[in-house]
């Protein structure tokens, strides 16, 4: 914009309505983390009715609730099963993209169909089509494949658009100095690709791990986690079930947090050994 | 700016500049790359979705389905009264919301290009939106009921402020939370899409629109609207789509007293009916694709992207 100093009366008004959005983002998520602190005797809404961890307690306590435990572990498990599968197939695919090759653009389309076609469908369509070949579903089949359908399309925009602001050259310098195909990829391609890499992970992991419309009925008989807390939604009415959305909101945080500091870290390691370089 | 539009490097990694051959250099390499993630869409993506094409067409009984080809499913479809209602309720929704999370996405986005001042900033900022994309949708969806209720804080505010005297029964298990729901979960989809074609206009463009004397909205309607264009359409895309394909947002937060044609499919599939359930989605399908075709009718997404 201008050089100089001072800021148009349109940047106040714009930066109130960001900050009335960000509330609005924030607020009420906010709001159940502190009403899972409620009181024994405390309802779903305010007020405080004394401070207590009893709702956390009932979780685990509790079987009524329902499998939230067990749950939890499979939800945990299919989540990294995911992050590892869409890394690994859509950092090849990204690198393929990179040649023009007969039938990218099918290859294109189809993702792109994949990712905007309704959740739900594509689980009834895993779910008729193991019914039909007489197959049961299990979270750690045809959850995962319905999960993928998800995933992977992610990925791969997130690596054309980290491939996008590859500079070929480097590449180009490690054949020059003699280096296999095989060492190129170790030692240039994907050292350069990493931080990229790491954000697919924590694509594919947390969408993974919060995914219910083409879980729903791909899951079979044993629920992944948003599964349990849509079946909670229905028959529990208490403040279990904010603070099931606090303990479930807090290990994505953790995995956001991870991911983002170890790109950090990496852009760190990389800016001080240029300036040793230098 | 950390973040680029990826269609475009799809196209623009596809080399179109290349002239036809018949065979491209590295084109197995290529393949070999692609055919994990092409493998695993079409035995979960594209195998799924012919079945239940097929299935649509099937006979069934109350336990199991029976391959037929009848059109029955679709013709119950049609008749019934209630398709029309649904879908007139989901079209509702969909149109309510994308014009809202349009309006915010736009200027949010907006701001976040043209007023945050520092990169390091504006990613902050641009992370603060875009973090709770990767929290769950539900416990999101949820987390409006302490706020909507009867005896929620919305109403005990607009109580203690004198504002009504009795609480508003229409906030929560309404329409009007189910659209709130809707634009808090969707709004993102519009913002990143609208950000990456923002970030990518030259801010000279804009300075030479203000020297010719355009006022600051005229250089916002007829400068940053239209190079725009192409997040809109990507995010109307995306905000379609998902309202659209939606049962589990409409089903919390109406309470069940409204229904889309996915809810109403959901409905379906819980009573084993696959095969008039298979139809439903068919349909929804179809519809959904001419409206991301009328979409890409008026924006060329490719041409622009190509271009």
């Amino acid at each position: 914009m201008h050089g100089d100093d001072t800021r148009p009366w349109t940047f106040y008004a714009f930066a109130a309505f960001f900050t009335l959005f960000v509330l609005f983002l924030y607020g009420p998520m906010i709001v159940i983390y502190i009403l899972s602190f409620q009181g024994p005797n405390g309802g779903m809404t305010f007020p405080l009715n004394g401070v207590s961890l009893h709702w956390f307690d009932a979780l685990i306590s509790q079987t009524r609730v329902g499998d939230i435990a067990g749950s939890f572990v499979r939800s945990i498990g299919l989540a990294a099963i995911v992050a590892v599968v869409t890394v690994v197939l859509s950092v090849l695919a990204g690198l393929a993209f990179r040649r023009r090759f007969r039938g990218s653009a099918f290859a294109f389309y189809l993702a792109i169909a994949s990712l905007i076609m309704p959740g739900l469908f594509v689980g009834l369509g895993i779910a008729l089509t193991f019914r039909l070949l007489g197959l049961p579903t299990e979270w750690y089949t045809t959850a995962l494949g319905a999960q993928l359908t998800w995933t992977l399309p992610f990925g791969l925009l997130i690596m054309f658009a980290v491939l996008g602001r590859f500079n070929r050259s480097y590449e180009e310098a490690a054949t020059d100095l003699g280096a296999t195909n095989w060492q190129k990829v170790r030692e240039v391609t994907l050292p350069i690709l990493l931080p990229g890499i790491i954000g697919v992970a924590l694509f594919g992991f947390t969408l993974s791990y919060d995914e219910i419309a083409r879980t729903a009925l791909a899951a079979g008989a044993k629920n992944t986690l948003p599964l349990e807390i849509w079946a909670m939604t229905t028959n529990v009415t208490s403040p279990t079930l904010y603070a099931v959305g606090a303990v479930t909101t807090i290990v994505s945080f953790i995995v956001i947090v991870v991911a983002l500091g170890s790109i950090a870290l990496v852009q760190r390691r990389r800016a001080a050994a240029g300036m040793r370089t230098e | 700016m950390a973040i680029v539009n990826p269609a475009a490097d799809a196209f623009a990694a596809s080399g179109r500049a290349e002239p036809e051959v018949v065979e491209y250099p590295g084109e197995r390499a290529s393949w070999l790359q692609v055919a994990p993630l092409v493998l695993v869409l079409l035995l979960f993506f594209g195998l799924p979705m012919l079945v239940v094409l097929a299935v649509s067409f099937f006979d069934f009984s109350r336990t199991e389905i029976i391959p037929a080809f009848i059109l029955d499913n679709y013709i119950d479809l049609f008749r019934s009264e209630v398709t029309l209602r649904l879908y007139a309720s989901s079209l509702k929704f969909a149109l309510i919301v994308w014009v809202v999370t349009l309006v915010l996405g736009f200027n949010i986005a907006y701001f976040l290009v043209f007023h945050v001042r520092g990169l390091l900033f504006q990613i902050g900022l641009f992370l603060l939106c875009t973090v709770p994309f990767l929290t769950s949708n539900i416990i999101r969806m949820i987390s409006w009921i302490p706020f909507l209720g009867r005896n929620g804080i919305f109403n005990q505010a607009l109580q203690g402020a004198g504002i009504t005297s009795q609480p508003l029964e229409f906030l929560l298990f309404s329409d009007f939370a189910v659209i709130v729901a809707y634009v808090h979960l969707f709004t993102l989809f519009m913002v990143v899409p609208i950000f990456n074609s923002m970030a990518r206009i030259d801010k000279s463009l804009l300075e030479a629109a203000r020297d010719a004397g355009a006022g600051r909205f005229r250089v916002v309607a007829e400068v940053v609207w239209p190079l725009s264009r192409t997040g809109i359409a990507l995010g109307s895309i995306f905000v379609v789509t998902l309202v659209m394909g939606d049962s589990f947002v409409v089903r919390t937060m109406s309470g069940g007293q409204s229904a889309s044609v996915v809810s109403a499919l959901q409905n379906e599939v819980a009573a084993l009916q696959y095969p008039p359930a298979a139809a439903s989605a068919v349909i929804m399908v179809i519809i959904v694709t001419l409206m991301v075709a009328a979409i890409l009718r008026i924006v060329d997404v490719r041409r622009e992207l190509a271009g």
